[in-house]
């Protein structure tokens, strides 16, 4: 059921989770710059995109619950809910000092694994569809291989490529994310069944 | 000053203006993080101006103006600027 006229549109949900994963993005990038010793000299700072990537998880229930456009859309957003809670709730466990393992890093590389994979399969119609299609294929795509990074992390933990592509993952995922309209063209291609485009 | 003291001194002394310019340069692209953000806000906004219905609010729903996300870019930039990135600056002087 759509609450048509009361609830925001699609497109307008995915401008406002980019701004989260933006913020993610820059918490990361920042934590790269100063290294984890300065980064955790607060211990406040720790737990903030660990704890934001918990609340995205939150957010994405009532995203799941409200725009049942279809069973795989209600699939791919519970799996994403799950995952973001997941690694979110993974990393606050090791700042705070309950989990200890660095392998708790792996539950990122499940999180853009699952989360890759669901953008992939929800996603109905081919990459020049529109607008949207071809995002979501490519976000699918950029988490599926930028799971390699999370990965690199859990087995070299102090490896500063492996973190500065985990953070630059969130750049990109937020600028895709940013792109989206819900009817609109790309590079040209619009297909007559996708509605009217916009800007 | 013993000799092992003043060795330890000279090496420091060589080392600091190094350290001093690495740590000037983290803590410049700290400070400049935020407000690449945002320009990259503003830029998006001049490019795209019909992306920001604040504009021309007649005639728009709610959702719409409240959906503005380039302003939203610009926003996390200035508080990423005004909240995370001076403390951070202090603890990489003070870490130094």
């Amino acid at each position: 059921m759509i609450v048509a006229g009361i609830e925001p549109k699609a497109e307008m949900v995915h401008w406002w989770f980019a701004t989260g994963i933006l913020v993610l993005g820059l918490l990361l990038v920042a934590e790269v710059v100063v290294g984890p010793e300065v980064w955790a000299r607060r211990p406040w700072r720790l737990y903030l995109w660990p704890g934001l990537c918990f609340l995205l998880g939150v957010l994405m229930w009532p995203v799941m619950a409200l725009y049942t456009n279809s069973m795989i859309h209600m699939v791919a957003h519970g799996s994403w809910a799950q995952v973001l809670m997941l690694t979110g709730g993974a990393e606050l466990g090791v700042v705070r000092g309950k989990l200890h393992s660095q392998y708790w890093r792996l539950t990122s590389v499940v999180a853009l694994l699952v989360s890759g994979t669901a953008f992939i399969v929800h996603e109905q119609n081919g990459w020049y569809f529109a607008r949207a299609a071809f995002l979501h294929h490519a976000l699918g795509w950029t988490l599926i291989v930028a799971a390699v990074f999370p990965l690199a992390q859990a087995l070299r933990p102090r490896s500063v490529v492996a973190a500065s592509g985990f953070a630059l993952t969130f750049f990109v995922v937020a600028v895709l994310l940013f792109c989206d309209r819900d009817s609109a063209a790309i590079f040209g291609h619009f297909s007559t069944f996708a509605g009217v485009p916009h800007r | 000053m013993s000799a092992d003291y003043a060795h330890a001194r000279v090496g420091q002394t060589e080392r600091e203006p190094v350290a001093r310019a690495a740590v000037s340069t983290r803590a410049r692209v700290v400070l400049a993080i935020g407000p690449a953000t945002a320009l990259g806000g503003i830029a998006w906004a001049l490019l795209q101006p019909w992306r920001l219905t604040l504009l021309h609010p007649f005639g728009e729903g709610f959702w719409w103006l409240l959906a503005e996300p380039p302003l939203y870019v610009v926003l996390v930039g200035v508080l990423f600027r005004l909240l995370i990135a001076p403390g951070l600056v202090q603890d990489i002087e003070e870490a130094s």
